[in-house]
């Protein structure tokens, strides 16, 4: 933009009377950033493109589609050898949301490591699960739209989950499905509503991004910048490490799309849906194989000592119910269960071990999700089933947040924190005690 | 603010918070009678209602068979149950039943099982319908997405299911007709 030429007019012109161009200064130019994000850092912004990637696709694909049970697969199909390009389009978005969760689980288990939740972020912590919730409840609508078997066994075990509720259950399923059974005014409110939610999904991130530019990125350090040695503008330095990150991880998507683009699918979704015939086995997502597993782990006894407790009105159903909802719903609770003032998982030595043993069991849930109940897990000894593993795992998942983090933070003794930011950068490390803040800053 | 909201007689600011009540109840009753027509188109429209009755021929149908057919678009399982099965029903105590049901409050004549065949946990169809199925360890019908057993009367006695099996209203037309719903 050259001083005083036309198009600064122009610009100064809109801005006076819609201040579109300060605001972008503002949010991009001047926003300070702490100088030592890591790359981990990119996955928030690589979360906004797939997002932007999901509603442009989504979009043409709904000018093709058909939400009618009789002609929904295969206006999906007609899509797949068709329509023009249908092809590439639907195998963009169906990997899509794969690719959305993929960036969106490093995003949280970043947050996570770092402790980005803690004080004064819990908001912004809020926001992400909320934004998590909601993409849970899109892509689970999305994935009923092809009306294959899986779109229609998914659909009818996920939303019988409400039936467990006490007595208005039964009254809440049909009011959910619009009849006796998944139908086809379901599959015609799921379209409405998958529709829809992107957007709902657009209107939280703008909240979690106002709640991000108030409180300030975290960092790696997790110590609060002191001072402008300690930022740089976002841009053009995080635009140009967030752009060759985005390029990055637009290769490994299109290595998907291209060369395996159902992956991530089940092949039983390539047969139509049948209402009288349940495949043998109902696997979820991928993404949500945990979450499956621990609804799957309430074992019968269980619920025996809860009714002990005085919770007469539940049985294992709804016990699997509310276990599941309380794995995702412990998250908001997340910023005081974790007891600790140290934000960085860098910093805390025994965390660290935890936060890594806290992964491993995420992915053994993920994986007693996507085995039968009855399976064992070693072929060579019966007496272990996955029910069992789901079990240990699911309650190791809770004792994570509600018993290791808030003892932990009590007991951990952290390593001593840096004093900033800028420190190790402009003293090659050693620690030279505080007058380094003074230092002026020096491009890194 | 007090002082420009009190009337005369100094009644005003009680006046005027009555007013604000009363349009909010009002407002509120409002927003909630718009919204019900909202929240109730969701629930089945009359003519899914109306899809309420089918007949089915039982003359067709061998002792020992087991046929499904579609009732308010779920399976409706009809099992011609033979005199061991129905024996094994009747024998089994009420006290060791998850869902205590006596097999002659489920069965309007012995010979006829007839029950809604969607597993009470999430909803699959349980497999047992067809010969060579996994039958479960009660002789029944066996759930293969979460492992429920259900036994020769449609009865719950081993998995997460909460109860048994439901029975529809049907009634015998004729010795060898039915109707459900």
């Amino acid at each position: 933009m050259a001083n005083g030429g036309t198009g600064t007019k122009i610009v100064k012109w809109v801005d006076t009377r819609l201040p579109i161009f300060s605001f972008m200064d503002h949010a991009l130019r001047d926003y300070p950033t702490p100088r030592n994000l890591s790359y981990w850092w990119n996955f928030g912004s690589l979360a906004g493109v797939v997002l932007v990637v999901m509603i442009a696709t989504g979009i043409v694909l709904a000018m093709h589609y058909t939400p009618h049970t009789a002609m929904a697969f295969d206006s999906v199909e007609r899509i797949m050898r068709d329509v023009n390009y249908g092809w590439l389009i639907r195998y963009i978005h169906m990997n899509g949301g794969s690719m959305f969760f993929i960036v969106v689980y490093i995003h949280l288990f970043r947050g996570m490591y770092y402790g980005s939740y803690k004080n004064p972020r819990e908001l912004l912590w809020w926001l992400g699960v909320v934004i998590y919730l909601l993409m849970m409840a899109t892509a689970f609508m999305g994935y009923v739209l092809p009306w294959g078997q899986m779109s229609f066994w998914g659909a009818t075990v996920i939303t019988k989950l409400f039936s467990a509720l006490p007595w208005v259950g039964e009254a809440v399923t049909e009011w959910l499905w619009g009849g006796f059974s998944v139908d086809n005014p379901t599959l015609n409110r799921f379209f409405s509503l998958h529709y829809l939610f992107p957007f709902l999904i657009v209107g939280v991130v703008v909240f979690h991004l106002v709640a991000l530019h108030t409180s300030k990125s975290s960092n790696p350090l997790g110590i609060d910048p002191r001072g402008p040695q300690d930022t740089i503008p976002f841009h053009p330095y995080y635009t140009v490490k967030d752009n060759f990150g985005l390029g990055v991880f637009f290769i490994i998507y299109a290595v998907f799309v291209f060369f395996a683009p159902d992956f991530f699918g089940e092949p039983d979704n390539y047969i139509p849906a049948n209402p009288l015939s349940t495949p043998a086995h109902i696997v979820p997502e991928w993404y949500y194989l945990p979450f499956y597993a621990i609804l799957r782990a309430v074992p019968d006894n269980f619920v025996g000592l809860w009714a002990g407790l005085g919770y007469i009105i539940i049985n294992a159903k709804l016990a699997g119910v509310i276990t599941m909802a309380a794995s995702i719903l412990v998250l908001f609770a997340l910023p005081w269960l974790d007891t600790s003032k140290v934000r960085s998982g860098r910093f805390r030595p025994v965390f660290k071990w935890f936060f890594w043993i806290f992964l491993l069991d995420v992915a053994i849930l993920g994986v007693c999700g996507a085995h039968a109940p009855d399976e064992p897990v070693f072929s060579w000894f019966k007496g272990f089933e996955y029910l069992a593993l789901a079990q240990i795992t699911t309650a190791y998942y809770f004792a994570h947040f509600l018993i290791i983090l808030p003892i932990l933070g009590k007991i951990e003794k952290p390593l001593p924190l840096p004093t900033s930011i800028s420190e190790p950068v402009l003293k090659g490390g050693s620690s030279a005690g505080a007058s380094a803040t003074a230092q002026p800053m020096e491009k890194a | 603010m007090a002082n420009s909201t009190t009337a005369p007689d100094g009644g005003g600011e009680t006046r005027r918070d009555f007013l604000l009540l009363a349009t909010t109840a009002a407002a509120g009753f409002g927003v909630a009678a718009v919204a019900w027509p909202f929240i109730d188109q969701m629930n089945p429209a009359a003519d899914t209602l109306a899809l309420g009755s089918i007949k089915v021929d039982l003359s067709k149908i061998a002792v020992g068979q087991r046929v499904s057919v579609k009732w308010r678009g779920a399976p409706v399982f009809i099992d011609h149950r033979t005199p061991a099965q129905i024996k094994a029903a009747e024998a089994v105590k009420l006290s060791e039943l998850k869902d205590p049901e006596p097999d002659k409050a489920r069965a309007k004549k012995p010979a006829w099982l007839v029950m809604v065949g969607v597993c009470t946990h999430l909803g699959c169809i349980p497999k047992g319908q067809k010969p060579g199925e996994r039958k479960g360890e009660f002789g029944g019908w066996f759930c293969p997405c979460h492992g429920s057993h259900y036994d020769t009367s449609g009865r719950i006695r081993k998995g997460p299911a909460p109860s048994n099996l439901p029975v529809p209203p049907y009634t015998f037309l004729t010795d060898t007709q039915i109707q459900i719903g």
